[in-house]
Parts: structure tokens; sequence; C-alpha cells
């Protein structure tokens, strides 16, 4: 599967563990013990930021839009 | 008097009068004691003084070690670039909120004046019109005191931090200063890029200004005749725990740390362990006392020297319940803003403490570890990060500790 130029970047600061995101992105994002999503690939040091594969970008776009505390930003790699 | 001579081609490569470097000068110096230790302040042009600064190689003394050339020379690109007009700031970050650690209010009690040549120096480098410090309430009078004394630093604005552990995190300083809020804030463009009210913003600690002070006057290739060739010059070191003299020593970079006991009074013999960097660093055991305390040879044990925190654990306690107390101490200073820190902290405080008390140890070793492994790299700030350093750290150096506590014993002798 090819990766896109795109991350998904947490916002931990308002984020607090509704779940759509990790239901939309299900595979790409998992959820810890109080409900947070979890990056699920990638370094495990770096896991504010999901990169996304090219078929995941529209699942992404859909998450940053229903995160009902706007927790969620798509980001260019490499950003930050 | 001012401090900023008019020669601005001064000679690079005179040294200081003394051996040591940041304290060179008389505890508590006037600037007239400064100037007498150190010379006039030269006033460098300022390419030459960030291609000074990247030969001397010098790193940021509050923690990261990034190179202090890389911050002013990326703020500088950002402020010409295509941000053009956004001119820089400069933030002297003095707030210490590390309880190991009081070098930072030791320099600025006894060399100030250092550390606003710095200051004033790396300003000049980058172009920075707005100059800030920051410092814990109890220097705020002396500072206050010295830079009354020279009118080159009229325009630095002196701001009190917040009295916490996290506080002093570079983005929490932004806040800080913004919006007076002291937290850390999700970032996704550097402070150099991006900092405070949106223009490219350098925290520096004020150890690594007051270095680029001394630098400014004697040069890279002095800085570099002490210390590690790939991490150069001296740090401040504050010894604490079990040894004779407490306090805060300045050594070069690759002195190891028998050699911090040493200067603390101390030989090591009667040491299980040392914390180094930390709440947010980590254990060497005293079997290991003869590492440098360089990035290189402390990166096996997963530390870094880091503020230059040295805690020694006698061998009369225990350091899982010595890790307790701190991992305990962290909990209480989450933010509360991220949930995998909020959460997470208090949880692993909770298992850590039963690992130290001896109830299910075992047990709660194993969550301390899973637990680990599921909130690292998962917050705004490195808060987390740092105490799961610690954690880890603490389950390998004394894994024996662990067994024996499962087995309802301690390997400690008793005090």
């Amino acid at each position: 599967m090819s990766t896109s130029r795109h991350v998904l970047h947490i916002d931990w600061t308002r984020c607090d563990g509704r779940g759509l995101c990790a239901e939309i992105l299900e595979g790409a994002l998992g959820r810890d013990d109080w409900g947070y999503p979890v990056v699920l690939r990638g370094d495990p040091e770096h896991r504010t930021d999901l990169r996304l594969r090219a078929d995941e970008v529209t699942a992404a776009e859909e998450a940053v839009a229903l995160c009902p505390v706007a927790a969620l930003r798509l980001l260019r790699a490499g950003v930050g | 008097m001012t401090m900023t001579s008019d020669v601005a081609t001064e000679p690079i490569g005179l040294t200081p009068a003394r051996e040591g470097r940041l304290l060179a000068a008389e505890a508590e110096a006037s600037l007239a004691s400064h100037v007498r230790t150190f010379g006039a302040l030269p006033r460098r042009e300022p390419r030459a003084m960030l291609r000074e600064l990247e030969a001397s190689g010098l790193t940021g003394r509050g923690g990261a070690a990034f190179p202090a050339w890389r911050k002013l020379a990326a703020a500088a690109e950002t402020a010409s670039g295509r941000r053009r007009g956004r001119t820089p700031i400069l933030i002297a970050n003095g707030s210490e909120g590390e309880p190991l650690s009081w070098k930072d209010a030791v320099l600025l009690q006894n060399a100030p004046h250092l550390v606003v040549d710095g200051m004033l120096t790396a300003a000049r480098a980058i172009g920075a019109t707005n100059v800030l410090l920051m410092v814990n309430a109890d220097a705020l009078g002396r500072v206050e005191r010295a830079l009354a004394e020279r009118p080159d630093a009229r325009g630095i604005e002196l701001v009190e931090a917040a009295d916490s552990f996290i506080s002093g995190e570079a983005s929490a300083v932004v806040n800080a200063i913004e919006n007076d809020d002291p937290r850390p804030t999700d970032r996704t463009a550097r402070l150099t890029e991006s900092g405070l009210r949106g223009r490219p913003t350098v925290v520096q600690n004020v150890e690594t200004l007051a270095h680029v002070g001394l630098i400014a006057r004697f040069g890279a290739t002095w800085f570099r005749s002490l210390g590690d060739a790939s991490d150069p010059g001296t740090r401040l070191v504050t010894v604490t725990g079990d040894v004779p003299h407490r306090g805060v020593f300045e050594l070069p970079t690759d002195a190891t740390l028998d050699e911090a006991l040493a200067v603390a009074g101390a030989d090591g013999r009667s040491a299980s362990a040392a914390l180094i960097g930390g709440y947010h660093g980590a254990w060497v055991p005293s079997r290991s006392f003869r590492t440098p305390l360089t990035q290189a040879d402390l990166a096996r044990f997963g530390a870094q020297p880091g503020a230059g925190v040295i805690h020694v654990l006698g061998d009369h306690r225990c350091g899982l319940q010595t890790t307790a107390r701190i991992v305990a101490y962290l909990a209480g200073q989450t933010a509360n803003q991220c949930g995998p820190c909020m959460f997470g902290l208090p949880t692993m405080a909770a298992r850590f403490e039963g690992l130290a008390t001896g109830s299910a140890a075992r047990e709660n070793a194993a969550e301390l570890a899973r637990l680990s492994d599921l909130v690292v790299g998962r917050g705004a700030c490195h808060h987390p990060d740092g105490t799961i350093r610690l954690i880890r750290s603490a389950l390998h150096v004394f894994a024996s500790d662990v067994h024996a506590h499962a087995e309802g014993r301690c390997t400690r002798r008793p005090a």
C-alpha cells in the first residue's frame, strides 16, 4: 500500500478520547486503557502523528471533520 | 561604564584569568568585578558570531543538548526568508523546575552579567528586537539589580517563571509569556519558525547563554580546549543525595561520574547507583561510575547529561522506593491536558508504589512495562516520555531488587 504525503496530527491537549477517529481509521488507530487513540504503526516514541497511507487520506479527512473536540489536523509529512 | 566595547574587530582568542569558566569572577559578582575578570564584551558581527558558535560545538545546557547555534541560525533564517518582517525574539530560560537542580539559580546569583552578555550576543546574532529573561521568583531581585547596573541591558524584559516542574519546557515558557498559562502547548511548527506571537523565537537556557558570553570573548578554539570533542566545554552540575558536600560544580563535559562524586566529597563505593539527568533521567549503577558524563557514553544507560543533575543513591537505600517517590511527584506534576499523561502517570505511580512496598511486585513490574510501552510518545510535551525513561531505567538497573521484592525481601543494607 503506498504511503501518502500526509500525516494525521493528534492535539493531545484537546483530545478527550471520544474514539470516533479509531472507528473511522480502524487498523491504523487503536484505543488505550482510557479510550485515547493509539497510533498502531511507526516509531512508538513518536505517536502524535499518524503517517497515512494513500487509501486512508479520505477517512482521515472524515475523522478530522467529525472529531467533536477538533483535536485532529491533516498535515504535510515532515512538518514539526 | 558600559559592558560593550566599541571595537567590533577585537581579536578572539584571549583566555580568561582563572581556570573556572562560568563562575570565575567572585561570588555575587558586580559588573565591575565581572568586567575585571572577563574583560569587556566585544560586539561580534552577526554571521561571524554564528559561525563561531557552530565551531564551538556548544550544546544547550537546559536538558535537550540541542546545538546552540542551530536554533539561532534557524530563527535568523526564518526572519530573513519568506516570513520577512517578523523579527526574532530571544528568551533566556532560567525557570528551573527540576527539584534536583539549582545550577541556574547559582549562575544567576553569581554571574548574572555573563548571562546578560550571552543574551546580548545571541540577540545581536539573530537580529532579535525583543529579549526576555525568565527566572524563578527567588532570583528576581538579584537579576533586577544586575540589569540596573548596565545601560546595554535596558531592553531586556524580566519575567517571573511559574513554580512547577514542566513550566521550563520551551512551549510552556512561550505560553506563559503570551497567555499567562505556563503549560506546554500542542506544536506543529518549531518555535524558531513560529513562536511567541507567531514570531521566530529562540528559547535558550541561561547557562547556555553564559557560555555564549564567553565564546564571544575567547572564541571557539578556547571553548573546545576543555571537555569532550563532540560535545565540548564545561557544564554546571548539581550533585545531591548521599554525598558529603551537595552543591553546584563546574566540570568539563567529559568528566566521569566518579570525578563528579569526588568534587562532592564522595568516592562512590558506598553508593548503589546515581540518577543522571534529573527526574526525567536514568539510573547508572555504581559499577559503571567510571563512565564519562557525555551524551555518547550515557546513551547505553538511556541517560543523557541533561541539565547536569547527579543524584547519588547510598547503598542503604532502596532504588525502587526512591524511584516510586519521584514517579509519584511526576504524576502530580501532569498539566492534566493530555489524556495518556493525565491518566497514565497516576496509574504508573500507583503501580510503582506497589512494586516499592513489595505488594504484588512481579505483577506491578510487568504492568509498568506494559503501561510504559502504551503511553510513551503520546503527549504535547515530553513529561510522560521523561517519566517513562525513569521507570524503564529503574526496572532495568534495579532488576534484582524487583526480584527480591517479589519474594518479600529487599536487597538494601539497613540504614
